[in-house]
């Protein structure tokens, strides 16, 4: 168990948003919420998944909708406390502890802002290590774990508690129609875990992964030094392309953004080009007609300079840019893990080749 | 058409005489403390006798008044704020990440009601009025006079920031209502922080409309006034006075406009070297590219369409290491004419290189003959290399761009560049603000979500209300043009949702322009 800083909380927006691989959404209205708890003295605590008991109840804990009703709705901390509230009342048990289904992008915070209300701790893991689009794309639906009971809330007073599903695609299903009828923008408390499944399933350490991301680029954006080189160094990670982004094209299909953008290489890259294409969050890179990265590897697009990362929502023509790729969470490489969040879940036909097999 | 355009800017106040699109005359007379003074004594220059003084159409002036008191903390008014979107947002209230000096200084009381919409129109919660009324009364007993507005999705449907202003109005006899969807488009903080910073300068705005009204009298000037906006348009006095947040960014987009007017080019790279820095801008179909992401005003967070600009110590004043080869970005400033080395200064500045290069002629020669040429190349080597580094970062595909050199440091700008296929200098380009000023048109602009349309009726619906928007705001129908068409898909929204912002510009209206010289300024509230 470790307190975390104020210093923690904003690294952890840097990083947060650098593993949301352009979804996500932005962290910025989360971090507000806990700079101003942090204001007035609270502080969280994050606890490892190996501090928990194998009977612990977990909550784990996003905030589903589009990233353009957010920006008027903001994020309220009471209400995904809420969320976790009603599944206690539903289940008849407190939990022991919170934790997001969602490192990336403003998920990766909310379990903290319940965790402020409900005086629990955050686990430090989730259960994608990165953002993803769908319920179903999670290390507990690789695990085959049960995908219910949920709870939907919205402030409003309405709260919704899906009992049952015969699978993560229909959970996937029935909370995004919720998710519309609630004004696109919900809280949700999802398939609760126990200790022991924390331990087996979940993706450990993500959170401190974040917040060492966050530092790294937050360090050397102070110093003066390549944020891009201290993200590659604290996290391993592949550069890929750097240049300026010369096309974006995006439609919305079945309540996803999808589309893809064209960077034209700089420096080192010059004469070459790359696309990148999205579903909420950067899906395969292709050059040459050959697809060269792809899900479940991170494929994370960022600003040249400053090292933030860019959201596939907000990324436009002539940004400078530089595409790197951070390796996946092993539960993803298994056959199953490919099923789930390989490309052909994308609805891509390739096959997956990790760039950090070569 | 004859037209002054006047660009107030820190240093320098630029005027200009155009006369049927021609630039008769430009002038520079130092800028003064007192607004009127300047801006008097920059007409008084433009040396119109007086039978021509009253044949001009119109008065256009850009000022650096306002954003500079948002930098500077200076002349502002404390604000009340009234959100309207309970039961949501509550958690990050009015003035959420504001830098605290500020903050104290604008903040007059926050107040949350229930009320607003949802994405799709639908109502978010009942308006409500008893909780308004009871508001209203509290604002008028702290003897608060300027209000900001702001309910959910106001962008959408601005019916209940206009229920509550009609509520403030019949509680507080002379209260200025800010309505927050007029400032901005979706997003309630930044639309908020926007609405904010304008209620703030009203009181100023209005003072320094006034001011220039009054150098319009001394000297015998008859003619309309209109205020530049800062996507390059302008607007009437009475409305830059309600709205004086449009007015923040005047002098680079003026430069820019005029350098494209100038030109005749309305493809181009801008690059305005002034006196301490050099600005960077993009022209794309004659208008000044603009930032499409957050822009910080005073620390303050906003979504204010302002130029797409890089800027960079650069500029004629900029002090001269002649040992290390540097210049910039510290700079003499307004100091120029005393402190530069030809002017019988001590300071080894960038005009001092141009003159030993024999670039311009200014001042004493001789006080740079000790200047030797190695040194002068190294210095024009490194301007060079600062000047195609960023002439890079604001090109958007590898092709040559052509360049535009204007401003009084536009001396420092090679003939050959990197990536540049040509260099453009124009007549006047030291005074391009002020012409972008005095040629400027009026704006209409839509920012909203659509749905159930196919894309091509979702744009041409949002024309039809930018058309509109832009004849209310003096434009004249027959000329109106489309400047800017952007739709973007949203992810999660059911029935084919997308976000369409149109902006279409047209020539001022001529029967606005006697319609308006007839008028006294009012300055009215916001409805």
């Amino acid at each position: 168990m470790r307190q975390l800083s104020p210093e923690d909380i904003e690294a952890l927006s840097v990083g947060a948003w650098i593993l949301g691989t352009g979804g996500g959404g932005s962290p910025y209205h989360a971090l507000l919420n806990l700079r101003r708890f942090y204001n007035d003295g609270v502080r969280i605590n994050l606890i490892d998944p190996d501090e928990l008991h194998d009977d612990d109840a977990v909550a784990v804990v996003s905030v589903m909708g589009a990233p353009l009703v957010f920006q008027e709705r903001l994020v309220d901390s009471r209400l995904i406390a809420r969320a976790v509230s009603a599944m206690e009342e539903h289940l008849g048990r407190k939990f022991r502890a919170v934790m997001p289904v969602e490192i990336g992008g403003g998920n990766g915070m909310q379990s903290l802002l319940a965790a402020v209300h409900l005086k629990i701790p955050v686990v430090d893991a989730d259960a994608m290590g990165r953002a993803y689009p769908e319920a179903q794309m999670t290390s507990f639906a690789v695990g085959n774990l049960a995908p219910y009971p949920l709870t939907s809330i919205d402030p409003r007073g309405n709260e919704a508690i899906v009992g049952k599903t015969p699978s993560w695609k229909w959970m996937e299903r029935v909370s995004r129609k919720l998710c519309t009828e609630f004004g696109s923008i919900v809280a949700t408390c999802k398939a609760p875990r126990t200790g022991a499944e924390v331990k087996k399933w979940a993706i450990p350490r993500t959170t401190s992964k974040a917040i060492n991301l966050g530092r790294a680029v937050v360090e050397a954006n102070r110093q003066h030094a390549d944020p891009i080189a201290a993200i590659l160094k604290a996290e391993s990670g592949k550069l890929l392309f750097s240049g300026k982004v010369v096309e974006v094209e995006r439609r919305t299909t079945e309540g996803f953004l999808r589309g893809r953008t064209v960077i034209e290489g700089l420096g080192g890259n010059h004469g070459s080009q790359i696309r990148i294409d999205f579903q909420n969050e950067w899906i395969v890179v292709w050059r040459d007609g050959q697809a060269v990265v792809s899900t479940p590897d991170l494929i994370c697009v960022l600003d040249s300079e400053s090292g933030e990362a860019i959201g596939t929502e907000t990324i436009r023509y002539g940004q400078r840019t530089t595409v790197i790729a951070l390796p996946a969470a092993p539960v993803f490489l298994s056959p199953r893990g490919l099923d789930h969040v390989g490309p052909r879940a994308f609805g891509y036909d390739i096959d997956f080749k990790s760039v950090f097999c070569s | 058409m004859r037209r002054i355009g006047i660009d107030v800017g820190g240093t320098n106040t630029d005027a200009v005489l155009i006369d049927d699109g021609k630039v008769v005359q430009g002038v520079k007379v130092a800028t003064t403390a007192d607004v009127t003074s300047g801006v008097a004594a920059a007409i008084e220059a433009l040396d119109l006798s007086a039978n021509l003084t009253a044949g001009i159409d119109a008065l256009m002036i850009g000022t650096t008044h306002f954003i500079n008191a948002v930098v500077q903390r200076r002349h502002l008014t404390k604000v009340a704020v009234i959100r309207i979107a309970l039961p949501a947002t509550s958690s990050l209230p009015p003035f959420t990440d504001w830098p605290a000096g500020l903050a104290e200084l604008a903040n007059g009381g926050v107040w949350q009601i229930e009320g607003g919409h949802d994405y799709d129109g639908r109502r978010f919660a009942t308006l409500d009025i008893a909780a308004a009324r009871q508001t209203a009364r509290e604002i008028s007993n702290r003897g608060l006079k300027y209000v900001v507005v702001n309910a959910l999705f106001s962008p959408l449907d601005p019916s209940d920031e206009k229920a509550v202003a009609a509520i403030l109005r019949e509680e507080i006899p002379d209260v200025s209502v800010t309505c927050a969807h007029l400032l901005g488009g979706i997003g309630l903080l930044e639309r908020e922080n926007a609405a904010i910073l304008n209620a703030s300068l009203i009181a100023l705005a209005e003072e320094t409309i006034t001011a220039f009204e009054h150098a319009k009298s001394r000297v015998g000037l008859n003619a309309p006034l209109f205020v530049t906006q800062n996507d390059g348009t302008v607007a009437e006095a009475s409305r830059a006075a309600a709205y004086p947040v449009f007015s923040f960014a005047s002098g680079a987009t003026n430069s820019m406009r005029g350098a494209a007017y100038l030109s005749g080019l309305k493809e181009a790279v801008v690059v305005d070297v002034g006196g301490t820095t050099a600005d960077f801008g993009h022209l794309r179909n004659g208008f000044p590219r603009e930032a499409n992401a957050v822009v910080h005003i005073g620390g303050v967070r906003t979504l204010f369409r302002m130029p797409d600009l890089v800027s960079i110590g650069l500029g004629g004043g900029s002090h001269v290491d002649l040992d290390g080869g540097t210049i910039g970005p510290l700079s003499v400033g307004y100091r120029l004419s005393k402190e530069a080395l030809v002017f019988g200064g001590n300071s080894v500045t960038a005009t001092d290189i141009g003159v030993a290069a024999g670039l311009i002629d200014l001042g004493d020669r001789k006080r740079v003959a000790h200047i030797t040429a190695d040194e002068v190349s190294g210095i024009l080597r490194r301007c060079k290399e600062m000047l195609e580094e960023n002439v890079d970062r604001m090109k958007t595909s590898a092709e040559d761009v052509t360049l535009i050199a204007v401003g009084g440091g536009a001396f420092l700008v090679p003939e050959e560049l990197q990536g540049v296929g040509r260099v453009v200098r124009v007549q006047h380009g030291g005074c391009a603000n002020a012409v972008g000023a005095a040629i400027a048109q009026v704006s209409g602009e839509v920012d909203q979500v659509f749905q159930g349309l196919t894309r091509d009726e979702a744009v041409a619906s949002a024309r039809k209300l930018a058309d509109t928007r832009a004849v209310e705001a003096g434009a004249e129908s027959a000329s109106l043009a489309l400047v800017e068409a952007e739709d973007t898909p949203i992810a999660y929204l059911p029935g084919n949702a997308m976000r369409v912002r149109v902006k279409v510009v047209g020539d001022i209206r001529s029967t606005r322009i006697e319609k308006a010289a007839k008028e006294k300024v009012a300055c009215q509230s916001v409805s």
